[in-house]
């Protein structure tokens, strides 16, 4: 018999949802004080089974061991009780109430208000965590949201504590804090359920990687002995192929010139874009980095039209000013146009993947002739996509809602790319998308580059504007630094820029040559 | 613990769709059943009364037609603005203005008629229910104020309007101040269709309006874009789409389409105006549009069945002494039931012990 018996341990769990075997008997071992990551692409399984572990779904088969005794974790409070802590995702935070009302609706006895800020701030002092629990929540930028609901699993006094994909949302000074604190509760003995779908960061933080593809676990490994490309591999369960970055060509004429755009918005939670200035050429891609809420929103609905701007001259597609134009409009001068969220902006939910690619598509394909929809156009066009970018679906008459991220994705920017844009502004290219899909992502874009269009990155991701772009500018509170080329600079500088330390004058910088 | 949950489905039920209408008509007859049992009525003989004897005649064939016109006419145009999330409530009052305007045509041109008339009573009709319909949508488009009061509060005042009309311009010289107008002469009135009925154009007019709202709403791009604008706001904005034109002809078209109902009631079966040219058409057209889950084809179906509870009501009130409430309450059961079973389209009913439940895969 071991000495110490193990935090946590599955047994064949598995799990069926109608259509779907979600888990497929996982077996799973956690050790005190060790940083275990669960790898494995969108639809792999992770979510269920954490989900499973957190009491908020029932395995239909399979035994959980927690400390050695057979388990049975009937909700969420069942699983706060045994000493299991969960951050998800998306925070559910509200914004009006302040970190210690928070905190306390989060907690299954929260004690008086006066106690539990002094615990607050304990935890928070002792972790590094630096948190005021009589802030609102509302002012806190995101990586400090994210501190409000490690410091309410952290109040609980975790034995395992599961992150959910906790990076997404934070400057690479953030993570690296964030990490921090993750080692200091394993040293504590804590266990540390990691997801992520970034390699580097489980390589540099993690001891052990399980690894699931669909459904089931495929392998595990130390990650520190591994490469991302391993890494990959073993989740997508082929060889990798990645984009490579050709040299960049002569830029070409500028396709989209923005000058001193500015905006106003009557939504208090709006970040108003600031005398932003920038311009793409012709056979380039210019990667805006920036942590989620520094006007990237705006600056999308700025350029896509479907917010207009007061001087039309302030947006120029193709040297025409555009700021007065709808979608339609720019759409006819060249734009094409894939936001940021992929179901419920850039395709519905509930209509065929046919007439989702009309919706975009009726500008600049022959898609409707005298006000009529022509449906067998619409089909042959979705078919194209589909064809073209691999899109795994069974057919045009899927709905958009029935297809994975990644193959959504991919329909979308295929629908875009497909209309020869001459112009390409992309939102959050591969958030939350597995890593095939993602490459095949990366190299449509760069093609699409290199065919003569210029294109437009907005990304969180740094490692991919790192890929994709030739040029790098960072959205901090609405304003835009300096665009610096891509050779010239390093995630710790644009890491930098993304907390708002932007180097002020323009001409001191020697890097910088272009706009 | 409960012994009956809900349990979500992963994916609406396409066939919960097409069969909860069914389930609530069914749910209506035995809570009629009930509701005439527990009065002391022979339930059997009482339902007979109400659903089946008016059909057995071509008199009773051809009034529940003439019912169902009207609501017909107005709930396809509900149904395609509620498609694009217009909730226009006031079909009442723009069926009032169409008869308005459309009859007060056919008494300015008393005993100067002629064949033409007859269309340009239509087309006024029309434009009538437009107009009113204009005052929302503008309020709307320019102010953002909601289309559900507003038009309902128009209703209201169009009742008024034709009050104040009928106790004086439109009242009969000859009528001893009785609030009613002279009748139309022939040349106002719509031709009937069917010898032996009341059946009138108008009926032509549903058929027609049921057979070009399909072809709106399933082939047209502006059918297109109501139906993004309806599912999914932020797509139609992302597509481009213009979502003030949308409400606006939403609107426009619902507005017409009421007011040629409300001509269609003063130019047939009634031939005259008075104070009350609708039962609540307006009102039950609502009930129309989604028992007929805003499909063309359905409102056609649900338009007979609505006309049935009105025919069957007054035929109640005739061999059972039953009180007029009695169309109200069958009309209210049978929405209630369809609001109620709806719920099956995205859960399921489960016997037992709760269980947590999940929805969706990783």
């Amino acid at each position: 018999m071991s000495s110490l018996p193990h935090r946590l341990e599955l047994r064949g769990i598995t799990k069926r949802f109608p259509g779907c075997l979600a888990n497929d008997k996982v077996d799973l071992v956690l050790k005190p004080g060790e940083i275990h990551a669960l790898l494995g692409e969108n639809g792999a399984g992770k979510s269920t089974l954490v989900k499973i572990i957190y009491g908020v779904l029932h395995a239909d088969a399979g035994q959980i061991l927690w400390n050695g005794h057979d388990t049975r974790i009937p909700d969420p409070a069942g699983a706060r009780r045994l000493g299991i802590g969960m951050v998800f995702q998306h925070f559910s935070l509200f914004d009006t109430l302040t970190v210690a009302e928070n905190i306390s609706l989060g907690l299954d006895q929260p004690g008086p208000m006066d106690a539990l800020s002094v615990r607050i701030a304990e935890v928070s002092e002792r972790y590094g965590l630096s948190l005021d629990p009589r802030r609102h929540v509302h002012n806190l930028s995101v990586g400090e949201r994210q501190r409000v609901e490690i410091v309410r699993c952290l109040l609980q006094d975790p034995k395992l504590l599961i992150m959910d994909e906790p990076t997404s949302v934070l400057t690479p000074q953030e993570a690296t804090r964030l990490f921090e604190t993750l080692r200091r509760l394993a040293a504590e003995g804590c266990t540390i359920l990691y997801i992520s779908h970034k390699l580097e960061e489980i390589r540099a933080l993690c001891d052990t990687a399980t690894v699931l593809r669909g459904g089931r676990v495929v392998g595990s490994c130390d990650p520190r002995k591994e490469t991302a490309r391993s890494l990959a591999e073993m989740m997508i369960g082929t060889e990798l192929s990645t984009p490579e970055r050709l040299p960049q060509g002569e830029a070409g004429a500028p396709k989209l010139q923005v000058r001193h755009l500015s905006t106003t918005s009557d939504n208090p939670f709006a970040t108003n874009l600031k005398d932003v200035s920038f311009e793409v050429r012709a056979g380039e891609i210019l990667g805006i980095a920036g942590v989620a809420g520094n006007g990237q929103a705006e600056l999308m609905a700025a350029l896509s039209g479907e917010a207009l701007v007061p001087d039309p001259a302030s947006v120029a597609i193709e040297g025409r000013p555009a700021g007065h134009l709808g979608p339609r409009e720019r759409r006819l001068l060249g734009l094409a146009f894939v936001p940021e969220e992929r179901l419920g902006r850039g395709a519905v939910p509930e209509l065929s993947l046919s007439e989702n690619a009309l919706l975009s598509g009726y500008a600049r394909e022959p898609l409707v002739r005298s006000g009529l929809v022509h449906f067998g156009r619409a089909r042959s066009y979705a078919e194209r996509i589909i064809g073209a970018f691999n899109v795994v679906t069974h057919g045009h008459r899927a709905e958009a809602r029935s297809l994975s991220g990644g193959n959504l994705q991919k329909f979308i920017i295929g629908r875009e790319i497909l209309q020869k844009p001459r112009l390409l502004v992309v939102g959050q290219p591969t958030w939350g998308v597995d890593a095939g899909a993602a490459a095949a992502i990366h190299r449509a874009l760069i093609d699409l580059a290199r065919s003569g269009a210029a294109v437009l990155v907005i990304s969180q991701d740094l490692d991919e504007l790192f890929v994709l772009s030739d040029r790098i500018a960072v959205l901090f509170h609405g304003h835009l630094s300096e665009s610096r080329p891509t050779h010239h600079t390093s995630v710790e500088e644009i890491g930098l820029l993304m907390g708002g330390l932007f180097n002020h004058p323009p001409d001191e910088d020697e890097v910088d040559r272009a706009v | 613990m409960t012994l009956l949950r809900l349990e979500p489905r992963g994916e609406a039920s396409r066939a919960m769709v097409y069969a909860t209408p069914l389930l609530a008509v069914a749910l209506t007859l035995a809570s009629g059943f009930l509701l005439f049992w527990a009065m002391g009525f022979d339930p059997v003989k009482a339902l007979h009364a109400f659903f089946i004897a008016p059909l057995m005649s071509l008199r009773g064939l051809g009034e529940l037609a003439v019912k169902a016109t009207p609501l017909v006419l107005c709930a396809i145009g509900l149904a395609i603005g509620f498609r694009a999330n217009v909730w226009n409530i006031g079909a009442e009052g723009q069926l009032t203005l169409g008869a308005i305007a459309g009859g007060g045509l056919a008494l300015a041109f008393y005993g100067e008629g002629g064949w033409w008339l007859l269309p340009l009573m239509i087309v006024a009709g029309m434009a009538g229910g437009a107009l009113w319909a204009a005052i929302p949508a503008f309020l709307r488009v320019r102010f953002n104020a909601s289309e559900i009061l507003t038009s309902l509060m128009l209703n209201y005042v169009a009742l008024h309007l034709l009050n104040y009309l009928m106790h004086g311009p439109y009242r009969d010289p000859d009528g001893f101040a009785f609030p009613e107008s002279r009748l139309f002469e022939a040349d106002a009135v719509l031709p009937l269709l069917v010898a032996g009925t009341r059946v009138h154009l108008g009926s032509l007019f549903a058929l027609l309006a049921v057979a070009a709202g399909w072809f709106l709403m399933a082939r047209t791009f502006i059918g297109f874009q109501i139906k993004v604008i309806g599912l999914t706001p932020t797509a139609a904005g992302y597509a481009g789409f213009n979502q003030k034109k949308i409400i606006w002809l939403t609107l426009l078209l619902s507005g017409a389409l009421a007011g040629l109902a409300g001509l269609g009631e003063v130019a047939g079966p009634i031939g005259q105006m008075n104070p009350t040219i609708s039962p609540g058409y307006g009102y039950t057209a609502i009930i129309v549009a989604f028992l007929g889950r805003l499909h063309p084809v359905g409102i056609l179906l649900a338009g007979f069945l609505m006309a049935l509870s009105f025919i069957g009501g007054e035929a109640a009130q005739i061999a059972l002494g039953l009180p007029k409430a009695i169309t109200g309450v069958f009309q209210g059961m049978l929405l209630f039931f369809l609001l109620a079973t709806d719920v099956l389209i995205r859960y399921r009913v489960r016997f037992g012990a709760k269980q947590v439940v999940g929805r969706a895969a990783a």
